[in-house]
């Protein structure tokens, strides 16, 4: 290893005299003086913020630093002044009856803008953002309700959900006709024909003809002799153009045999009183709300 | 051989059959004892290594005396060093391909394929884990071991140690891998694996770490070369990271799950503790000690400033380690942790960019090399996302702006100009160095392929980290989007809908870099294989190995 402290040809420098493996050098520049003055700086700005803000451990405690600062503190306040923001909208929106809601408009707005935040967070990934609706979730802008479209009927809904644990759940299974083995295999096909053309949708007259008396014994309890739907129980209306888990005969006839029985959560207790209450009047308000 | 030596090697030959012995044992007594299907077949797959590697030891191994490398007057030990070299190559493709199966999961959900195996969140460990611990770590041993022995002119001392460090690490690296996919996870970010790999890895790091020490002993040069400070620092501190945060009691030894020491906020302190050191020594560190090797001696340029080196070292070593606490601001982490995760955050801007000015100004009188090698650029590109990911990362460490940038996917984005542009494309110029050098080749197969690689891998990082930004920021935005009653202007799966068209950009330049590690995957085995360079001429002539290369003109 030579000790010679050449110089550098291309930049002038002259080098620190060690050599590793063959051609490894180090030139003896300086520090670059903005390198260091930039470090320089942000070291006195990270004292200044130690000395602003808590900064140091100490044997029973740390240092506090001059501004008093407590994040702790600062997200009580905003949550707190969130709070009182909304204090006396909330405190308005539980006093009035819900039939009176659509009468004050200040009652409705609000009630309607954190009904949809709470639904974007809560319904939304089930329900479309839009409240569209997925297949096995209903549609909430329409006028078709399946357990009720007053505005007491979807906060019932909402409140203690459907098929659920809820004591006061909306309740109604449809039997398994095919997983119980209730119908053969021809009867549901049968009856999957003679529902659809209830809606006009049936190709085969003659099978539909004969599913016209199994739904007669079978269906027509809950669903109605025209299948006009019954919302006491749930049972959704066969006869017009809105289908819940498709209209294809095969999504029809897995509805028949596997009876679906789909569920909503209950959100009282999961979202204080004033939230669901908006829920309802935000959801009523959609377009469909009777 | 004099007879000294053949006791010797006859010794260590007798040692390391009955080391392997006392794995498989082992090996199978979990393989039996288990009573978890996942760790009965962890146990085995250690007895088969353990089993091959004592037959290897045996009946295959090269028993003749080692002969100096070529081009030089020792005989280097390089078997190890290829070994890792090909094996980060083959993880590096595994990883870059889950990572951007990943990302087309997360544009389209169905393609998690409702498999457990398959899903995200296994693939997700198996993907972080593979690109850094795989990839990364099978690189840092490579040139790790290469740059030891070339700067201090000495063999790497033991004659199984070092390959035992390879072969160990990649069997870790087996057990870790295949443990996410079958769900064996310590649900520790970048420490997932538990604790009977931990133990394993920690093993292996203690050899590691007294091969490296015991070449600087035995070194010929009067000075510790700079890349060497960088590579100790990292052996070191990582295996304090690894011990300190993986400190767990398994509920029988039999038994793969295991809880940690710490707990609550304890716990999360050490994690990110971890977590942020990773990043500082394994991926910084680490990779500026490949930086300080290849790039002088790629361009053939002294490195710019010793002094800068000297304090750029220590300051980043210094300041590094107090930075954790910033992954952990606006929790449940007390404010004073807090303000100095970010103020130390803040100091170590500058120490991390003297490496970038380091890196980047040794090419004073050689930036013609820019145009000319693509290797060089490689090396040189990968400063500057160097350069841009740590005054990135300070930035995001400030609180205002980490409010922002908290739990987006700006970080994801951070995380790979820094994991893409920075580690990976240093690795992909060291391995574009070492693979003529370690195969006694004249030059690499195709300059030409890897100028391809440059480019597609470069716009690929380019769209990810692109996407990201806005993504992560639309994203951040809409989160705290509220009116004067503080009620919330979007809701979560809004912000998922808005990222859709951004998760497609990342994914598809994801696949950009995946097909730029297949190019580099095809021209390294065609170098290997021996072809005939197709533009040899349009090499420097240190892209040939030591023995081969022509004198420069004087």
């Amino acid at each position: 290893m030579s000790k010679h402290h050449e110089i550098d040809e291309a930049t002038g420098v002259s080098t620190t005299g060690h050599v590793w493996d063959g051609d490894l050098k180090e030139l003896n520049k300086p520090l670059p003086r903005w390198w260091l003055y930039t470090m320089y700086a942000c070291t006195v700005w990270a004292i200044g913020y130690w000395i602003l803000y808590p900064a140091w451990p100490t044997v029973n405690g740390y240092t506090k630093g001059m501004l008093g600062y407590s994040q702790r503190e600062t997200v009580m306040r905003e949550v707190q002044d969130g709070r009182k923001a909304q204090e006396s909208f909330r405190k308005e929106l539980a006093a009035t009856p819900m039939a009176d809601v659509r009468k004050k408009p200040e009652v409705l707005r609000f009630a309607n803008a954190i009904g949809a935040a709470a639904f974007g967070t809560n319904c939304a990934p089930c329900h479309g953002r839009g409240a569209q609706g997925f297949s096995g979730y209903p549609n909430l802008n329409d006028d078709d309700w399946i357990w009720g479209g007053t505005i007491d009927d979807i906060h019932k809904t909402i409140s203690f959900g459907i098929r659920g644990e809820h004591a006061d759940s909306r309740a109604g299974e449809m039997p398994k006709f095919g997983i119980d083995k209730l119908l053969e295999p021809a009867q549901i096909n049968d009856t999957a024909e003679y529902v659809l053309s209830m809606s006009k949708k049936s190709n085969d007259a003659a099978a539909a003809g004969r599913g016209s008396k199994v739904y007669a014994e079978n269906c027509a309890a809950c669903h109605g002799e025209k299948g006009e739907g019954n919302k006491e129980l749930g049972a959704p209306n066969l006869a017009d153009a809105i289908w819940l888990y498709g209209s294809r005969k095969d999504d029809v006839i897995m509805s028949i045999a596997t009876g679906r029985g789909g569920k909503m959560p209950a959100w009282s207790g999961r979202l204080d009183d004033v939230t669901v209450k908006a829920l309802a009047v935000y959801v009523h308000n959609l377009g469909g709300g009777k | 051989m004099t007879n000294a030596q053949i006791e010797r090697n006859t010794l260590s030959d007798g040692l390391a059959t009955l080391g392997a012995v006392i794995a498989a044992i082992v090996g199978v007594a979990i393989g039996l004892n288990s009573p978890d299907a996942a760790m009965s077949f962890h146990g085995f797959v250690f007895a088969a290594s353990a089993i091959v590697a004592g037959l290897y030891v045996m009946l295959w191994a090269d028993k003749s005396a080692p002969q100096p490398t070529p081009g030089t007057d020792i005989a280097y030990l390089d078997g190890p060093i290829r070994f890792a070299t090909l094996a980060s190559i083959f993880w590096g493709i595994a990883g870059f391909l889950v990572g951007d199966i990943i990302a087309w999961q997360l544009a389209f959900p169905v393609l998690n394929l409702d498999m457990p195996w398959t899903s995200f969140g296994r693939l997700r460990p198996l993907h972080t884990s593979a690109v850094i611990f795989a990839f990364g770590g099978n690189v840092l041993l490579a040139t790790s071991l290469y740059v030891v022995q070339r700067t201090s002119h000495a063999r790497l001392p033991g004659r199984w140690s070092p390959w035992f460090i390879v072969y160990g690490y990649n069997v870790f690296i087996l057990i870790a891998g295949t443990g996410y996919l079958l769900g064996v996870t310590q649900s520790k970010e970048y420490a997932e694996p538990e604790w009977y790999a931990d133990l394993w890895l920690t093993i292996v790091w203690v050899v590691y770490l007294l091969v490296f020490l015991g070449t600087l002993m035995k070194r010929r040069e009067s000075h510790i070369y700079v890349a060497n400070w960088f590579y100790l620092a990292f052996i070191v501190t990582i295996a304090m990271l690894h011990i300190v945060n993986n400190l767990a009691l398994p509920i029988s030894i039999w038994e793969p799950k295991s809880y940690i020491i710490y707990a609550g906020v304890q716990d999360a302190m050490t994690q990110w503790w971890y977590g942020h050191n990773a990043v500082g020594f394994f991926l910084t560190a680490g990779f500026l000690g490949i930086m300080y090797y290849f790039i002088p001696k790629r361009v053939e340029r002294p490195v710019y400033s010793y002094r800068l080196s000297i304090v750029h070292f220590w300051t980043l070593i210094f300041l590094y380690i107090w930075a954790g606490p910033h992954h952990l601001h606006y929790t449940a982490l007390p404010d004073w942790a807090q303000t100095l995760g970010m103020t130390f955050s803040i100091i170590l801007w500058m120490p991390s960019w003297g490496g970038m000015i380091n890196g980047l100004m040794t090419l004073s009188g050689a930036w013609d090399k820019l145009r000319t090698d693509p290797v060089v650029r490689l090396l040189v590109v990968s400063v500057a996302f160097y350069g841009m990911s740590t005054f990135e990362g300070p930035l995001m460490s400030i609180k205002a702006v980490n409010s922002l940038s908290h739990y987006t996917d700006w970080t994801i984005g951070h995380v790979h100009s820094g994991a893409l542009g920075w580690v990976a494309m240093v690795s992909f110029g060291a391995i574009y160095c070492l693979v003529p050098w370690l195969w006694n080749r004249r030059a690499l197969y195709s300059i030409k392929l890897v100028e391809w690689h440059f480019w597609v891998s470069t716009i690929g990082i380019v769209l990810y980290i692109t996407a990201m930004w806005v993504s992560g920021i639309m994203q951040g935005l809409m989160w705290r989007a509220y009116d004067r009653l503080g009620i919330l202007s979007y809701s979560f799966v809004e912000t998922v809908e808005a990222m859709h068209p951004y998760y497609i950009i990342r994914a598809v330049g994801g696949l950009l870099f995946v097909i730029g590690s297949l190019i580099m995957a095809y021209n390294v085995w065609r170098t290997i294989r021996g072809d005939e360079p197709v533009d040899a001429k349009d090499q420097p002539r240190v892209a040939a190995a030591p023995g081969l290369r022509l004198q420069p003109a004087e």
